[in-house]
């Protein structure tokens, strides 16, 4: 037993769980398509997903840790789809090696993306909430709507772009997935991502502890709509023509399933939503026609208003408590001992949802905080 | 002329819509993101009762009355739970909801947009220009509903009841406001709002679809941002402004294919240049 708290002191596997998630995956994946087992759709598939987790994983950054809505990620990806990939088109002319065009694309898509995230990011330092959501939602629709009428970019025809080989396109997709995981996890666990959870928690106690709200709100803006162009010119190489209804505010709606489903601020809830309502997608798509069709938005809609009332509404605090997982493996690491201090955030958990209802401060708190004192001992 | 005419009951329409919106989001200071899929529920409920009856007068009623309802529903079962919850929960939730109501619309009619046929009025020469009978009664009576709004608002008991809550939640309440009753009401009536902008939207473009409600509801809501949310005239004023300018813009051969892009470019840069809107009130927050 010492062995293993030995080797935790060193190397948490908590930290690195993602990673070696993606990578095994990945290993598994490739052992499976080199013995055939895998049909060419489901190699298709595995693309899809690929692209649905940088999109899930970056849209997290926004929504779930610095706590804005973002309703148009679709049109960042839009954005690196088109212009990533109309350069990979003139690029594959004179570069014969697809790789490095399908980088330098991603690259370059990711770039342009990233611009217009900072577009977007200004005025997201003068609105909140709601006002930002519609803001990011106009945005997608503009995007789209632009598109659609470029003559260059092929108008309402779409854009024609050479998709890279569908039996290694899922390679380098769950690289770059590996590659988000890292630079997105190191992010969000060092200074500046705590910079910007606080941002996310109490805008105004960050930046009256110095931190720079202006700075982080754009930088979050820009490095998510950054993965966003990358996730873009993915999907470009996926299929073709790239066509601007894909990019709806529909799809926008889809990932953010994905994040809410997985859990706000929760890379690994991200992956593994992404994972499977792109799965669950596919399979519904394959099997479903018609106005059968609908039970997909239907499916979302029950995600997002069941996961999101269980989360939230004051009502269910008691079951969520319950079933909180992260305090069940808590109880189960450190088996509780009398005087544990570690029990303080339940109480103050308590006390700081009253306070969030807009109630005052009185009898019934107090009462609580008793309860729960005695409850300790 | 006829696009100014056109403009102005188009801008109508996004009004009534954007009344909604905005008399929601100054009371229960949350964006109902089903709004617009309201105007979808009242727009087949019309269908519905024409296929039934064939009676207009009793679709129109009964489409007012299913609207009215399926606001109240929404209020008590997705957001009267969330009361409380950060502004983030009850954005999505409304999201989810609005989904909801599409994903019911598709399994029950199909996803197929249907023709509605309301008994055709006509159209009448007014100095030289065209103008369909429709446009003019949208205008008069979408006038006449939102004038009656203002006077029920100002006037009556509930209506300043209203501005209580709207005002001041918490001290609203120890007044004696129920504010739950309130905030029922005020879905109530914005979403009898939709169904009559469901109805003038089906004199202008009779077919219906699931995701009818989707664009003038989203349009509808930069209507109301630009007049400045929470603001009633804010909200006409800006419905009208947007509905003139689409028009005008579609009638633009060069910038026809843009008009959406034209729409949001304002709002976006309205919020940028004034965020309250037009007629916005300044809310300073507290810590």
């Amino acid at each position: 037993m010492s062995y293993f708290k030995n080797i935790k002191s060193t190397f948490k596997i908590k930290n690195h769980v993602n990673y070696i998630g993606v990578l095994g995956f990945l290993i598994l994946m490739m052992i499976l398509a080199n013995f055939g087992v895998l049909t060419r759709s489901s190699i298709g598939l595995l693309s899809r997903i690929a692209y649905s987790i940088i999109m899930a994983v970056s849209l997290n950054l926004v929504v779930g840790f610095l706590g804005e809505l973002s309703l148009g990620h679709a049109g960042f990806m839009c954005v690196g789809a088109y212009i990533g990939c109309s350069l990979g088109n003139i690029l594959s002319q004179s570069i014969d090696n697809s790789l490095l065009v399908i980088i330098i694309s991603m690259l370059v898509g990711g770039v342009c993306a990233a611009f217009f995230g900072f577009i977007i990011g200004l005025p997201a330092l003068r609105l909140k909430g709601d006002y930002l959501a519609i803001v990011t939602l106009a945005f997608g629709e503009i995007v789209r709507n632009v598109f659609k009428n470029l003559p260059y970019f092929g108008g309402a025809m779409g854009l024609n772009t050479k998709p890279y080989n569908t039996k290694e396109l899922y390679i380098i997709g769950f690289v770059v997935v590996l590659i988000v995981l890292i630079l997105i996890q190191n992010l969000i666990r060092s200074k500046h991502g705590r910079a910007i959870t606080a941002i996310r928690d109490n805008e105004i106690a960050a930046k009256a502890m110095g931190i720079n709200v202006t700075f982080y709100k754009l930088f979050v803006f820009i490095i998510s709509a950054f993965f966003a162009g990358v996730a873009g010119v993915l999907y470009g190489n996926f299929t073709t023509p790239v066509l601007y209804t894909f990019f709806s505010y529909n799809y926008s709606i889809e990932i953010l399933v994905m994040v809410v489903l997985g859990g706000m601020g929760n890379i690994t809830g991200s992956i593994l939503a992404a994972t499977l309502i792109t799965f669950v997608n596919f399979e519904l798509q394959s099997n479903l026609s018609g106005d059968l069709a609908a039970l997909r938005l239907l499916i979302y809609a029950l995600i997002l208003i069941v996961v999101v009332l269980f989360n939230n509404a004051p009502a269910f605090k008691n079951i969520r408590a319950k079933v909180n997982i992260r305090a069940i493996l808590a109880k189960i690491e450190k088996p509780k001992k009398p005087g544990d201090i570690s029990d303080d955030t339940a109480k103050w958990d308590v006390i700081e949802s009253k306070i969030k209802m807009n109630e005052v401060l009185s009898v019934d708190v107090v009462d609580q905080i008793n309860k729960a004192e005695k409850e300790d001992v | 002329m006829a696009i100014l005419l056109d403009g102005l009951s188009l801008g109508a329409i996004y009004a009534l819509i954007a009344l909604g919106y905005t008399m929601v989001y100054g009371i229960a200071k949350m964006l109902n993101f089903a709004h617009g899929d309201v105007i979808m529920v009242g727009a087949y409920a019309i269908l519905t009762m024409l296929t039934v009856t064939g009676n207009p007068w009793l679709a129109i009623v009964v489409s007012v009355v299913v609207c009215t309802l399926t606001g109240i529903v929404i209020e008590k079962l997705a957001y009267k739970p969330l009361r409380g919850a950060s502004p983030l929960a009850v954005l999505i939730t409304a999201i989810g909801v609005s989904f909801f109501l599409q994903a019911i619309a598709q399994l029950i009619f199909g996803a197929k947009s249907q023709p509605v046929s309301l008994p055709s009025l006509g159209n009448v020469t007014i100095a030289g220009a065209t103008i369909s009978v429709g446009t003019i009664v949208t205008l008069v009576v979408g006038s006449i509903i939102m004038a009656a709004l203002t006077i029920f608002i100002k006037e009556s008991r509930t209506g300043r009841a209203m501005i209580a809550v709207s005002e001041d939640k918490g001290a609203a309440q120890l007044m004696g406001v129920n504010v739950n009753k309130i905030i029922m009401i005020t879905f109530a009536i914005g979403s009898a709002l939709a169904a009559f902008a469901s109805l003038f939207y089906l004199m202008q473009i009779p077919s219906t679809q699931p995701t009818l409600g989707a664009m003038p509801g989203i349009k509808a809501f930069t209507a109301a941002v630009i007049g400045g949310i929470g603001s009633i005239p804010g909200a006409m004023l800006g419905g009208v402004l947007l509905g003139v300018i689409e028009k005008v813009c579609l009638s633009i051969p060069v910038v026809s294919p843009y008009t959406t892009a034209v729409e949001f470019s304002l709002l976006i840069i309205i919020l940028l240049v004034k965020p309250i809107g037009i007629l916005g009130k300044k809310r300073r927050e507290k810590v």
